[in-house]
């Protein structure tokens, strides 16, 4: 993994922390109700290199998709740290976040809503280099933009330019996406489940091309619900609980010597494609709690199978387990 | 064991805007025994929802269905709505994605339950409640949840509603269209477990009807693989994935990730055939990593794989 030119890592997050009101309604502003928050993320810290793809794992409401929004400024954190190649950007304005904007880029998870329907591809591809003042001249532009459908493999670059959205299929739609993405040439790319609405056997040339990317440099955190694409595509995996990462590390490690009861019990309840694969499932009962009433102490003891007495008072922090390098887990009852 | 659900050359065809006619479900032919489960595999457009659909009835008026429908001996779809309505949800019972779709959002979850049994004349007043009750227990939702209007219920105790709302008047058959694709792994692990349970204790029939690969490996005993309208194989799910005949089931598995090693998933290139115009040929050749000249003119049958 390697650092940028400046000598920093490409992306430091330090106990960060996200919080929601709730909204009170007009009967329960008058009558004072004490505000609730919904706690998203409660102190995460994480760190990307270049060249590198973390997947940030989780089921719904873990806070993985305000994570992956709040690094790149889209929501504000209410504590911690965020350095952009070796700069906090925790804080900064809008005006001044402008020029690292381009550095950064996002794609999402529905490629029927993430182009707009009115403009051909050419146009979506060039107008993030309309937005920054980029690109030099139109002629330089339109070689900026082959080569970006060029390396998203909508080739040749001719049949795509002037089409539609809606002339192309899930899976052209999100190459177009990512074209655009990486037209400004970003360090840093966030893919919030960039195939989850993609039929099966278009994922793998999508995931695929995401992986060349990383290759040439990109740095890319992938949001994802689907355990399987990760444990296939992603350096690292990084699990996340009601706001908290409980399990990180090298991505072979944590999909074979899961450390966290958590990451175990979310492992063996993934179906395999393989129906004489029948391991015993862990199935843990009812579902995470909301945001709003975190448990006390590990907020995972209520459904943990392992929990004992202290396990509702003490917050475990992330410690190192397992044999591989840069493997941690949050509970108290896996130590090194 | 008999077949207790036989779907004969089933074919669905929907009328276009334009005056064409969109040939969706092409001579599907499938049997799920009594106790059986059967997953209809395949990814979107290839007709398994249409499928499923027909089955119950419920195609959409700009759409024809001609084929038998055989539940146990009986032609469901022989004549129309009247065959059809006294046995659907009493016979034959379907879930859906998002039960949102199945669930009425102004009326509370148990109103909901009882108004289905008392509507096809399975219980009246409290013995429906009763039932209600006892229904909501057996998928794991506490009775007192019966008063709550599906909005209060998280995404996993909705699907268990609509899951109950199915089972009430106990139907036979069972049809689950991607009951749990939009639910996390965990919660989908809770839902599949309760199927099964559900399926072995009551001797129900499961058809199975998704795009997921993983899910029907661990559920079904047998699965039909649908492309571009029609089944190109079928047989136990431990023969599709072990020894796959199809070059499209084949590159189907092959382009689905898998936790614990196997390849790097690959791609299918291309994009399924449009169903709106005859197609020459095999449907899947040009996409086909082994096709040869026969596949361009020759529409192949679906029949045993030579041993």
């Amino acid at each position: 993994m390697s650092t940028t030119a400046n000598g920093h890592r490409l992306l430091e997050v330090e106990d960060l922390v996200v919080h929601y009101p709730v909204a009170r309604g007009i009967v329960g502003t008058m009558t004072r109700q004490p505000e609730k928050l919904v706690r998203a993320v409660e102190g995460i810290s994480f760190s990307l290199d270049r060249g590198e793809l973390l997947a940030l794992v989780g089921e719904s409401g873990c806070g993985k998709t305000t994570t992956a929004q709040t690094v790149l400024r889209l929501i504000d954190p209410v504590g911690g740290r965020i350095a952009f190649d070796g700069r906090d950007i925790t804080t900064l304005s809008n005006k001044t976040l402008r020029p690292l904007r381009r550095r950064m880029q996002i794609i999402y998870q529905d490629p029927y809503e993430s182009l707009d329907p009115r403009l051909k591809v050419h146009t979506t591809i060039e107008e993030p280099l309309v937005i920054h003042r980029a690109g030099g001249s139109k002629t330089q532009r339109a070689e900026l933009i082959r080569d970006a459908l060029e390396r998203v493999e909508l080739t040749p670059p001719d049949l795509f330019l002037d089409r539609y959205p809606h002339e192309l299929s899930g899976g052209q739609r999100q190459r177009v996406a990512i074209a655009a993405s990486i037209v400004l040439g970003p360090e840093l790319l966030v893919a919030d489940e960039p195939v989850s609405m993609l039929d099966v056997s278009v994922r793998a040339g999508v995931l695929t091309l995401l992986d060349r990317l990383r290759e040439g440099g990109l740095g890319i955190l992938m949001i994802t619900h689907d355990l399987s694409t990760a444990a296939r595509f992603a350096d690292r995996i990084a699990v996340m609980y009601l706001g908290r990462i409980v399990e990180e590390g090298p991505a072979s490690a944590v999909v074979s010597d899961p450390q966290h009861p958590y990451t175990k019990a979310l492992l063996s309840v993934v179906p395999s494609r393989d129906p004489r694969e029948r391991s015993q499932p862990q199935i843990l009962t009812g579902e995470a709690p909301d945001a709003v009433n975190v448990p006390s102490g590990c907020r995972f003891h209520p459904r943990c199978p392992l929990a004992v007495d202290d396990c509702r008072t003490i917050d475990p922090e992330l410690e190192r387990v397992g044999e591989a390098r840069g493997h941690r887990a949050a509970c108290i009852l896996v130590r090194r | 064991m008999s077949s207790l659900l036989e779907i004969e050359d089933l074919n669905v065809w929907f009328d276009l805007p334009d005056g064409g006619e969109l040939h969706a479900v092409q001579g599907v032919n499938v049997s799920v025994d009594g106790g059986g489960r059967l997953g209809l595999v395949g990814e979107s457009g290839c007709g398994k929802t249409t499928t499923a659909l027909a089955l119950m009835g419920l195609l959409p008026s700009n759409a024809s269905a001609a084929g038998r429908v055989l539940l146990d001996g009986t032609d469901l779809l022989a004549g129309g709505e009247e065959t059809m309505r006294p046995h659907r949800w009493v016979d034959v019972a379907i879930v859906f994605q998002g039960a949102m779709n199945a669930l009425n959002p102004v009326q509370t979850v148990g109103a909901q339950i009882v108004e289905a049994l008392e509507e096809h004349g399975q219980a009246r007043g409290r013995t429906a409640r009763a039932q209600t009750g006892e229904l909501l227990e057996a998928v794991g939702i506490p009775a007192s949840r019966a008063s709550r209007y599906p909005h209060e219920l998280s995404g996993g105790m909705r699907q268990r509603a609509a899951i109950a709302m199915a089972l009430s008047c106990k139907p036979q058959v069972l049809i689950a269209d991607e009951p749990t694709t939009a639910l996390d792994v965990m919660v989908q692990a809770q839902i599949l477990e309760l199927l099964d349970a559900l399926c072995r204790d009551f001797g129900l029939a499961l058809l199975l009807v998704t795009h997921d690969l993983p899910v029907v490996a661990q559920l079904c005993d047998r699965a039909a693989v649908m492309y571009a309208g029609e089944i190109v194989e079928s047989g136990p799910v431990d023969s599709l994935y072990h020894e796959p005949r199809h070059p499209y089931t084949r590159l189907l598995f092959a382009a689905t990730p898998d936790l614990h090693g196997g390849d790097i998933p690959v791609s299918i290139p291309g994009s399924p055939p449009r169903l709106d115009r005859v197609l020459q040929g095999c449907p899947f050749h040009q996409r086909c990593d082994r096709a040869f000249a026969r596949c361009t003119d020759e529409r192949p049958l679906l029949k045993p794989p030579a041993t």
